[in-house]
């Protein structure tokens, strides 16, 4: 089960004709998928995406009732592939991933899908993570768009704008045999907004209706000669029929004078930022009022030429605002003006940076160069930007650069994972730093302080295929390389890119499978060798099985994490055992936010019932502490943290353990196999204690005391 | 799309409420924002909020960003993204992330109201640095005085713990008492009532965060961590050896000196006796004569109380320690506790606790030294709740009584007299040099491994005094020495350090 549930904004989903819903941008786009007959629907989790694919699972239910069919798809070619479904039906399906990463995944299919085209409206929701907040490099999903001719929407980011993108997305599709992409940004995911609903609409042709009339035809297989007919059908007829929808039910919208001076042509999505610099400039309202013409790409590929040309021509300027790089759409604007032989001069890079976010302050930047330079009467009466640079300069602000501490995304209180690392280290304390290859995950955080493990990423589940050069170690010639993977990156593709390519290779290589019980990074969904029961999908699939299936020899499984030293101790054996070929060790314990969200309500319930509970916590005696902090460099746990005490004796601040603790043992594990201080204890709280407990610790009790009671009176101390 | 050219539209100067968050994942910086948007929404306003979550949600800073408008009917559109310099409202649920809204330009005099907890949450760079690497919280507080319009900042986080909530219920309650939106009490209370959760702790705590805000604003500077606890020195102490301490404090010593030695005494017949205690003052004495009382006093302490078994097994046997950790794990009259200690002696401790020849002895038989680090060089779960455990540490505990004939007790007492005698040396030539050599003591602590790294960096700054004592710069160099000691735990800042001064001229 996710971690975020929207069990409660699913009931949303069933709003009607006429309703008003309250709602994230995701639960929109969900809504609008149920608005427009989808039959099925697919993806992979990943911000900022991630909760579309946890309503979906959520609205379970709702999904039975109108016939349609959802998928945990296992990567987003899995997902990509299940579109297939709307090459000979008129079967509408939906699928979603976090681009560009996911649509890097998928593009094997999508070449496919795209080449075959569609009966069915098939639309790909990608999440397009860009810019603040994203967790991915920087590219633009656009020139998948144009490699593989998927029309691509980017609607204007508001719940009413998104939603009309999904409903004419299927028909764009359907009305140019195409797939169709809609890019959605982090933000606009996340929005909180609210549209009027439609009823919802059952599939009129059913998934089973195409199981039971199987139809096929060479011609949309892509093979020779069928896949030259496709490019010449894409660009003969598909194109144009696209681009006849897009004009005739005029999806790109205009805004503004349209007989003005200077214009700007736009993609939907940076219609709010637009209008925010525009307002910075005097030049428009928060209403849309705008002295500056607009054209509003909702559809960014392909572009509607005559449109353009409408737009452009008569004007002195236009700039093309266009978020990420390279700038594909100024180029075929420039392309379309020379050609046409417009005069209207073309501005766009050239006052706008080429990458990066196009924040309001940098819009603000490049708006003005443009219009001071080809309509300056407009700024006559502009009033003064907002500006942060005074307050910035100022030395007391300034000198906060010194001690505001960077804080980057880290492993969570009491995570399973930080054990292992802490193994690593001791490991490399031992035998010499290695080469380290990283893969995609929470387990991600141990490049950064304390551990600083990993050197490379290459992908999702690529952690070990990225130590492939490496494999030459036999002989002792080298430190053996230790690849990272994680769970998740393990079913995506791991098994075979990962592992089975290191066992035909005889990769001399450890391979760590961090297991953590879901697909932790991206909000605990659930997967293959997920430990919970779940209902729709078969779970508890073995890593170790499939491990061995492959063909690796030597595995071994470490099915508790918080041993430091049993981790540690198996780290060594892989990294210095004769053994030829992949050493795998999978390390499995469950992620801790997914646990204790899980296990807190049981827990409490339990308690309040009068049932023995132990609850452990752990604690560091503050005069024992030294205060060297070599627990927290092994460490990293947010609830491990330093304070300043009142002894006068003391320098340093001491290690201190907040109430956020949730037993994990990190902590006293770590101290014992480090050697380290023993200022830890753990604390064993016992709720409801039995009657032998009782007794026992009254005995107990009473011995303590007059022990403690028999030195304190010999002890000459000051009171 | 009609293409009649419109006339030039009035434009309407109506601009929205922007307030921007910044937490950390799991602070509720998202309740809070839910919380708002609920108000705005329930007051007939137009409301739009967003964030970038995300990984960022695991410990991560996080930003939350809303806007809302009371609308003239028309559809408003709005902004997904904080703009710097055009923040009305910035939520910081915790002290630097305050600092880092006013880096990011968000915080403006203009129009920038700053409303922010002022507890601290280290960030992993501030607690792994083997000393004390916290930032200074006075910069936020000064630095908000000059970059905001107004700034509310009190503990927002103690203040909700108190009454068993969340920050986001107390920074919601300073939002309220703060009168920058213009809804009354009763409309922030009522968002949190449709909230459904945690009602009552949540309530409570926005009503402290209400009044908060609407109280005095403190004009004290921010400090880190607390003050220090001298105790007043007493008149008598009920006991013949202790009231002798008492009275050569106060005869042989300058009152300013009194607390610190008061300190050093307390510590050091906890830790051993009286009789030690009366040889501290004894060595503190010779550096009264040249200004360097106060140094010696804590730091001649710090040295002769180290680390060692018998200290750790007294401390984790008394009984107020006992009665503190059942109070710091709020454990009830109805719940038991129990306790594991994590201990992992080597064969070096047992050494240590041999008389001293016997302990040269074996340390000059690797074989014998080797079997007895063979039997006891193992974690030990020392569990202190039971007879067994506390009678095993209580018997350690009674080896204080033999501590001065152990080897340890002899290695750091020819340590310690190697280092004041250097000190002691220079103390009439070079007396701020002298005073940051005993203060460099503060290098030495730790246990086995970290330990010995300490030791070993004291023991290399130290060495740098001969190349120090001929600067009139020496003991600003010395300080640095020591400062550079705690950036990293390997050492390489010192390392760097001991090449500058390597390299300097003689000044």
């Amino acid at each position: 089960m996710a971690e975020r549930s929207f069990s409660r904004e699913v009931q949303d989903l069933r709003l009607g004709a006429g309703d008003e819903l309250h709602g994230e941008g995701i639960l929109a786009i969900t809504k609008a998928l149920l608005q427009s007959g989808v039959s099925y629907v697919g993806g992979y989790q990943g911000a900022p995406i991630s909760h579309l694919m946890d309503v979906l699972a959520d609205a379970q239910g709702l999904l039975d009732e109108l016939g349609v069919h959802f998928e945990s798809s296992a990567s987003e070619a899995a997902a990509a592939a299940t579109l297939a479904a709307s090459v000979m039906y008129p079967l509408r399906g939906a699928v979603t991933w976090k681009s560009t990463a996911g649509t890097n995944v998928a593009s094997d299919a999508l070449s496919n899908l795209s080449s075959s085209g569609v009966l069915g409206g098939a639309l790909i929701v990608i999440g397009e993570d860009y810019g603040e907040g994203s967790s991915i490099m920087q590219e633009r999903s656009h020139a998948f768009a144009m490699k593989s001719q998927i029309w691509l929407m980017d609607p204007r980011p508001n719940l009413p704008s998104i939603v009309a993108a999904v409903e004419a997305g299927f028909e764009l599709s359907e009305a140019s045999s195409t797939p169709v992409m809609l890019e959605v940004r982090i933000r606009a995911c996340h929005v909180h907004g609210s549209f009027r609903t439609k009823d919802n609409v059952k599939p009129a042709f059913t998934l089973h209706d195409a199981l039971n009339a199987p139809k096929r035809d060479t011609g949309r297989i892509v093979l020779p000669p069928a896949s030259f007919i496709h490019e010449k059908d894409k660009i003969e007829r598909r194109w144009p029929a696209a681009v006849a929808f897009i004009r005739d039910r005029q999806l790109n919208e205009r805004f503004g004078p349209q007989d003005a001076e200077i214009g700007l042509i736009l993609q939907g999505g940076m219609y709010n930022v637009t209008l925010r610099a525009l307002q910075q400039l005097g030049l428009a309202d928060v209403y849309g009022e705008s002295l500056v013409a607009m054209y509003v790409l909702n559809v960014t590929y392909p572009l509607v030429d005559d449109e353009v040309i409408a737009f452009a021509a008569g004007k002195h300027a236009v700039l093309v605002i266009e978020e990420g790089q390279p700038e594909f759409l100024e180029q075929a604007i420039a392309t379309l003006l020379r050609r046409r032989d417009i005069q209207t001069r073309l501005s766009g890079k050239d006052v706008l940076p080429m990458a990066g976010e196009y924040t309001a302050e940098v819009l603000v930047r490049g708006l003005s160069t443009f219009i001071t330079t080809h309509d300056r009467r407009l700024l006559g009466n502009a009033p003064p930007v907002p500006d942060p640079g005074p307050t910035l300069a100022e030395p007391a602000v300034a000198a906060l650069a010194k001690v505001v501490p960077p804080r980057p995304a880290g492993f969570c209180t009491g995570c399973p994972e930080r054990p292992i690392f802490a193994a690593m280290k001791l490991v490399e304390q031992e035998l010499g730093p290695r080469l380290v290859s990283a893969d995609i995950g929470c387990h991600l955080f141990s490049i950064l302080p304390p551990f600083e493990l990993g050197a490379t990423t290459m992908g999702y589940g690529l952690g070990p295929a990225s130590s492939s050069a490496f494999n030459v170690t036999s002989g002792g010639r080298g430190q053996r390389p230790l690849s990272v993977m994680g769970d998740g990156g393990f079913w995506h593709n791991g098994l075979t890119s990962g592992i089975g390519n290191a066992v035909y290779n005889k990769q001399d290589g450890v391979i760590l499978v961090v297991d953590n019980f879901y697909s932790a990074a991206t909000g605990g969904q659930d997967i293959l060798s997920s430990r919970a029961f779940n209902a729709g999908r078969a779970t508890n699939n073995s890593l170790v099985t499939a491990i061995r299936g492959i063909g690796v020899k030597w595995v071994r499984h470490v099915n508790r994490t918080y041993n430091v030293a049993q981790m540690r101790d198996i780290l060594r054996e892989a990294f210095t055992t004769p053994e030829g070929g992949p050493k795998v060790i999978v390390a499995s314990s469950e992620c801790m936010l997914n646990k204790q969200r899980r296990i807190r309500p049981l827990l409490a319930a339990a308690r309040k019932a009068g049932k023995r509970q132990v609850v452990e916590r752990f604690g560091v005696d503050s005069d024992v502490c030294t205060g060297d902090h070599a627990c927290i460099r092994l460490s990293g746990c947010p609830s491990l943290s330093v304070k300043h005490t009142d002894d006068p004796l003391r320098d340093d601040p001491v290690a201190v353990i907040d109430e956020s603790c949730v037993g994990c043992g990190n902590c006293g594990e770590v101290a014992e196999a480090a050697v380290l201080c023993p200022s830890f204890y753990r604390a064993d709280v016992i709720h409801n204690p039995s009657w032998i407990d009782r007794t026992l610790a009254a005995l107990r009790t009473r011995v303590i005391a007059a022990l403690q009671r028999r030195r304190a009176v010999a002890r000459v101390v000051f009171a | 799309m009609n293409d009649v050219a419109p006339l030039r539209p009035a434009l309407s100067t109506a601009r929205p409420i922007s307030l921007a968050i910044l937490a950390m994942g799991g602070q509720g910086g998202g309740v809070l924002a839910d919380w708002i948007v609920a108000l705005g929404e329930a007051q007939g306003w137009h409301v739009q909020s967003t964030s970038v979550p995300g990984v960022a949600q695991r410990t991560g800073a996080t930003i939350y960003y809303i806007e809302m408008l009371k609308t003239d009917g028309r559809q408003p559109t709005l902004s997904l993204m904080p703009m710097p310099g055009d923040v009305d409202i910035v939520l910081a649920a915790e002290l630097m992330e305050a600092g880092r809204s006013m880096l990011r330009g968000l915080v403006t005099p203009e129009r920038t109201v700053l409303i922010a907890s002022t507890h601290r949450s280290l960030a992993v760079s501030e607690k792994s640095a083997p000393g004390d690497g916290e930032g200074d919280p006075d910069l936020v507080r000064l630095a908000a005085g000059t970059a905001a319009r107004r700034v509310i900042a009190f503990d927002m986080q103690s203040l909700a713990e108190r009454v068993g909530s969340v920050i986001s219920a107390a920074m919601f309650g300073a939002l309220a008492g703060s009168g920058r939106l213009p809804f009354d009490r009763d409309a922030f209370e009522a968002a949190i009532r449709a909230g459904g959760k945690g009602v009552e702790p949540s309530l409570r705590a926005f009503s402290l965060g209400f009044e908060a805000a609407r109280g005095p604003v403190s004009p004290r500077p921010l400090r880190k961590g607390i003050e220090k606890r001298f105790d007043s020195l007493p008149d008598q102490a009920g006991h013949p050896a202790l009231d002798a301490l008492l009275a050569r404090i106060r005869s042989g010593f300058p009152d300013v000196l009194h607390p610190m030695l008061f300190a050093g005494v307390q510590r050091l017949v906890a830790y051993q006796d009286p009789a030690y205690a009366a040889e501290y003052l004894d060595l503190v004495v010779a550096f009264v004569a040249h200004g360097l009382g106060e140094a010696a006093a804590k730091y001649i302490a710090v040295a002769m109380a180290y680390d060692d078994v018998i200290r750790v097994a007294d401390l984790k046997t008394t009984a107020s320690r006992f009665a503190r950790v059942q109070d710091e794990m709020a454990v009830t009259d109805r719940q038991l506790l129990a306790t594991t200690e994590f201990m992992h002696p080597r064969g070096e401790e047992v050494v240590g606790l041999l008389p001293v020849r016997l302990g040269r002895a074996v340390m000059g038989r690797p074989g014998v030294f080797r079997l007895i680090d063979r039997v006891v060089n193992r974690p030990r779960r020392v569990r202190t709740h039971t007879v067994f455990w506390f009678g095993v540490l209580y018997a350690v505990a009674g080896l204080r009584r033999h501590r001065r004939a152990m080897l340890r007790h002899a290695e750091e007492m020819a340590h310690r007299d190697a280092w004041l005698a250097e000190a002691m040396r220079l103390a009439p030539v070079h007396p701020r040099l002298a005073g940051e050599m005993l203060a460099a003591r503060r290098l030495v602590k730790g246990y086995s491994d970290t330990h010995a790294r300490g030791l070993g960096k004291f023991d290399r700054v130290m060495a740098a005094v001969p190349l120090l004592e001929v600067r009139a710069d020496g003991a600003d160099w010395m300080r640095r020495l020591v400062l550079a000691a705690q950036a990293d735990e390997q050492g390489r800042a010192l390392d760097g350090a001991l090449r500058t001064i390597a390299t300097l001229d003689v000044g």
